[in-house]
């Protein structure tokens, strides 16, 4: 996480930039771009897939040929609905399109179609848990529908730019929030609960590196207590460390600026993550006046109740939900609730998980879950991390993990031949009691073996008992070891307990 | 041959279908028309050899019994609608060398019922004047010449070419478009008819735009009927147009009776304006007698808003119109000026300056003006507000009235160059014309009779939304009273 006060400060406390002459609190309100998940674009029958040849996805419409006109994508609006009632938002029952005016190469028509004065969704809040579990509440202000613009190239030819429209006239849904946000850690637990949000009702992909999800960053400074200082928007920055980064950066400028006698004007600056810098980009002096006026070849658009109904209808359980429901149903800890709904597919491939486990052990969920979920935020999130994969593409399947974990409840395999197995699940992808009946990976219970090995051990290491008894209990844990090391990893540690403690006396 | 070319499009459809002429025939003597009116500059592409192919093909489907209802009936489009594979230039340098992969939804209506185009008809320059001399394929001359002299006149525009070619019986009916009057007012200058529709009634795909709230489809030609009977082929619903109107389409030519009783016709006393020509003023009154010979009842209403109809429409169509032409930037068709060594805003400013012509370019710098941080509140937003108020005039005169008689223009045409010098004189021509364009009323202008110079003048008819039967009913009342407009002397041949 990145600081930027010059002494440590617990989460939990306001989170002050620390300058010379006092601190300084942070103020930060998001504008998110999320791309809408649809077949074909905001206002052409074109389709929106990522990474298409450049120029394969452009209608007539999109390359604004004279006399082409927009038709507004039902399904878009549908999404945007839905993501305003995930959001707590009001759904505006009229609202309109406006047309933003400027000129640019990868903005076909010269204007892109936009929702200025009357968005689609109104004002909501979501909810957003911090690192040491503090709640707070992050105010939407409004969600509105937009175009996307095209791609300049610049780097293909010496004194020539190319123009790829594949994504001109993609739907963009900015989500503007309040600016009620005080830290780099409560902007990036904002957007990353925004984006489980999407996630979970399939609105928005949330791909950060392909740009489904970008943020506009709007920062500003005061002292405790002040009124709001001049903000600075950080265009474009498209990850949440980045976010956070550029926060904490762009607060420390502001806070030097101040202090140093100067004023913080409002104007746009870029962020260079490997600078760890925001620089200006253009100032409110000459930032464009794009003229918007409403869109005349677009009616305005009317939402009915029916509408609205459906929307909310088609919504699945949202993250918050899912969250109170791990806690209340399944009695999970408020942290491995919070961790196993951050995203939506490792909810499911949990669920899966847990219902898997619940069947083979003839088991309540609520019984098993607690062992699934550290499981899997334990052993399964650290091998995926290692490999760099997401959950859809482990190499380990909610079955096999089931099977696992009831290996490890019947006492065929012990905590450490568990995690033995599970390596090599992961390398070759077999089930877990295919592996340890072939490599002999079963747990030793037999009680006439390991009496033997309790006696070889102990009888080896005569000098190591006599201490043992005279009263260095500490000695007992050695003992364990040399057994498990004599059985090859595979007794059952409990047993060895037992046999030691009765063999010790 | 000539006699063909005189007809109306009723007589045309008869003649096919009896066999008293080819398409072949009745398309070829268009064409020899055409060949010889070129000293009217009314196209800007030709397709003849394709009008004659298609006429042979017309003559198959008429003896297969398959042909359309108005198939072989020779049209010329106004070079701002699309056409797939023929050149479309919006009267503009800046669309240079474009080429539609693409038809407007009206013209392949027009095509789809056997309609045989001629070529792209002349006009102002993206439809914007009203004399058609803004054109860059250069003025359109009226075949139209005052009694007694030889001066070239302005055919009236923006659909110069469309009124013109119809009036020199080139073709037999025109597309036009009309934003603030550019319909009527040039069929009224030439002395033949002109409806602009409900806005919504034709689809605007494919039309190049000029200012989207305002721009509607319609047609030139020499009779109402014969508007009826294009208008039908033209006019439907057009998922592609968000602005389209999903009302069904009546038969208009069928219903016409010119039959108005138990109508009532509003006269709206705000157009009475000062200076009006007494002749003119005559006219009205005796179109108002007419109407009531047919059968209407007459009475006075009033349209308050009426003087602020014109500042109003030069603020909000430039406004659109700013935002329209943006898109021609050189960078994916048309015309690319790139100075040495420039950038892209240079090659933005290169191309347009080179690209468009004078009043366009007032236009978008009006248009531009009036949308800017600090001047939209008192330009276009109160331009807004007043647009609304007129269209209340017309709803509150329309609980009175079921129609409106007005003059078409304030004068019969003028020579070439006489208004070039004066933009607002040459914006007054649409005094009459703007405001129901603003209330998107369906209109249409008629023939009614000449000035003190023998120039025709137009009467205006102007409906409730959807009522173009009302419109073209009282229309065709007049035509049938008026006298019959002079064909006009062919002094180019």
């Amino acid at each position: 996480m990145a600081r930027t006060g010059r002494h440590k400060q617990p989460m939990s406390a306001p989170y002050l930039v620390n300058g010379a002459t006092g601190p300084f609190e942070i103020v930060v309100g998001l504008e998110v771009h999320a791309q809408v998940i649809s077949k074909s674009k905001l206002f052409s029958g074109a389709p929106t897939a990522f990474g298409g040849e450049p120029n394969s996805q452009v209608s007539l419409v999109d390359a604004a040929m004279p006399g082409m006109l927009p038709v507004l994508n039902g399904e878009c609006v549908r999404q945007a609905v839905r993501t305003g009632l995930a959001l707590g938002c009001t759904i505006n029952r009229r609202s309109r399109f406006d047309r933003k005016n400027y000129f640019y190469a990868d903005l076909p028509a010269g204007y892109q179609i936009s929702q200025y004065k009357e968005p689609v969704v109104g004002e909501g809040a979501i909810e957003i848990s911090l690192d040491d579990g503090t709640r707070r509440t992050i105010g939407i202000e409004r969600i509105h529908l937009e175009q996307d613009a095209g791609k300049s190239i610049h780097d293909l030819h010496p004194s020539m730019s190319y123009v790829d429209l594949n994504r001109a006239g993609v739907a963009l849904m900015e989500i503007v929030s309040r600016p009620d946000m005080r830290s780099p850690a409560e902007a990036g637990a904002y957007v990353a609960t925004l984006r489980a949000i999407l996630r979970a009702i399939g609105s928005c992909d949330g791909n950060m590196q392909e740009g489904s999800l970008r943020a506009d960053v709007n920062v500003s400074v005061r002292r405790p207590g002040e009124p709001f200082g001049t903000r600075c928007e950080i265009k474009n920055v498209n990850s949440i460390r980045f976010i956070q980064q550029a926060i904490a950066h762009e607060a420390r400028r502001q806070v030097d600026l101040i202090e140093s006698g100067g004023t913080v004007i409002q104007e746009t600056r870029l962020f260079d993550p490997e600078r760890g810098e925001t620089r200006a980009l253009r100032s409110k002096e000459d930032a464009h006046d794009y003229r918007y006026f409403p869109e005349p070849d677009l009616p305005p658009l009317l939402i009915d109740e029916a509408f609205i109904a459906a929307c909310r209808e088609s919504l699945p359980e949202l993250p918050d939900a899912r969250r109170r429901r791990y806690e209340a149903e399944l009695g999970l800890s408020p942290y491995l609730a919070g961790v196993l709904t951050a995203d939506i597919e490792e909810s499911l491939w949990f669920e899966h998980l847990l219902a898997e486990t619940a069947r083979r052990q003839g088991r309540a969920q609520r019984e098993v879950a607690e062992k699934a979920a550290n499981w899997m935020t334990g052993d399964l999130f650290a091998a995926l991390k290692r490999l760099d994969r997401g959950i859809a593409d482990s190499p380990v399947s909610p079955e096999q993990g089931a099977e696992l974990l009831a290996l490890l409840a019947d006492g065929t395999l012990s905590g450490p031949l568990a995690k033995q197995v599970f390596e090599i699940m992961l390398e070759t992808g077999e089930d877990p009691a295919a592996i340890a009946e072939a490599r002999g990976l079963r747990q030793v219970t037999d009680t006439g073996a390991l009496e033997a090995a309790v006696a070889s051990v102990l009888a080896a290491n005569a000098d190591k008992v006599a201490e043992y008894r005279a009263g260095k209990d500490k000695l007992f844990g050695f003992f364990v070891g040399q057994v498990m090391k004599a059985s090859g990893g595979k007794a059952s540690p409990a047993m060895v307990n037992d046999l030691l403690k009765k063999a010790l006396g | 041959m000539s006699d063909l070319t005189g007809m109306s499009v009723a007589a045309m459809q008869a003649g096919l279908r009896s066999g008293a002429f080819s398409a072949a025939e009745l398309v070829g003597a268009h064409v020899a028309a055409a060949e010889a009116a070129r000293p009217l500059n009314l196209f800007i592409t030709e397709t003849f050899e394709a009008a004659m192919e298609a006429a042979r093909a017309a003559d198959q489907a008429l003896a297969a019994g398959t042909a359309g209802p108005l198939a072989g009936i020779p049209i010329g489009i106004k070079d701002l609608f699309a056409t797939r594979g023929v050149r479309t230039t919006a009267a503009s340098r800046i669309l240079d060398g474009f080429t539609p992969t693409y038809e407007s939804h009206v013209t392949a209506r027009l095509q789809a019922a056997g309609a045989i185009s001629l070529g792209k008809l002349n006009l102002d320059e993206f439809a914007m004047g009203s004399s058609n001399e803004t054109s860059a394929f250069g003025p359109v001359v009226s075949p139209i010449r005052a009694a007694g002299s030889d001066a070239a006149l302005v055919p009236g525009g923006s659909s110069g070419g469309s009124s013109a070619a119809v009036a020199a019986r080139v073709v037999a009916a025109a597309t036009g478009t009309d934003t603030g009057g550019s319909i009527r007012q040039p069929a009224a200058f030439c002395g033949i008819a002109g409806i602009k529709p409900t806005y919504g009634r034709c689809s605007r795909w494919g039309i190049i735009a000029f200012a989207s709230s305002l721009d509607q489809a319609g047609v030139l030609a020499r009779s109402v009927t014969d508007c009826a009977l294009l208008l039908e082929a033209m006019a439907g619903f057009d998922p592609r147009d968000s602005t389209s109107l999903d009302a069904p389409v009546p038969a208009w030519s069928a219903a016409l009776t010119g039959d108005l009783r138990g109508r009532r016709v509003g006269i709206p006393r705000e157009y009475r304006v000062d200076g009006m020509d007494a002749g003119l003023d005559r006219l009205w009154q005796q179109g108002a007698e007419w109407l009531r010979d047919a059968g209407a009842e007459i009475v006075e209403v009033s349209l308050p808003h009426t003087a602020q109809a014109l500042p109003t429409y030069y603020i909000v169509a430039p406004a659109e119109a700013s935002s329209n032409l943006a898109r021609y930037d050189g960078v994916r068709y048309g015309l690319r000026v790139v100075p040495d060594g420039g950038s892209l805003a240079d090659m933005y400013e290169a191309t347009r300056a080179a690209g468009f012509g004078p009043e366009v370019r007032r236009r978008i710098m009006i248009g531009t003006y009036v949308l800017s941080a600090g001047y939209y509140d008192a330009y276009y937003l109160k331009a807004q507000k007043v647009r609304a108020l007129i269209a209340r005039d017309f709803a509150e005169a329309f609980a009175r009235c079921d129609l409106l008689l007005t003059p078409t223009a304030p004068t019969g045409a003028f020579p070439l160059g006489a208004r070039n010098a004066d933009p607002i004189a040459m914006y007054l021509n649409d005094v009459f014309t703007v405001p129901s364009s603003l209330a998107g009323l369906p209109a249409m202008s008629v023939p009614a009779g000449t000035d003190s110079a023998g120039l025709p003048l137009g009467l205006q008819l102007i409906g409730r939304p959807l009522d173009e039967a009302g419109v073209l009913d009282a229309a065709r009342a007049i035509e049938q009273r008026a006298p019959a407009p002079a064909t006009p002397e062919p002094w180019w041949r």
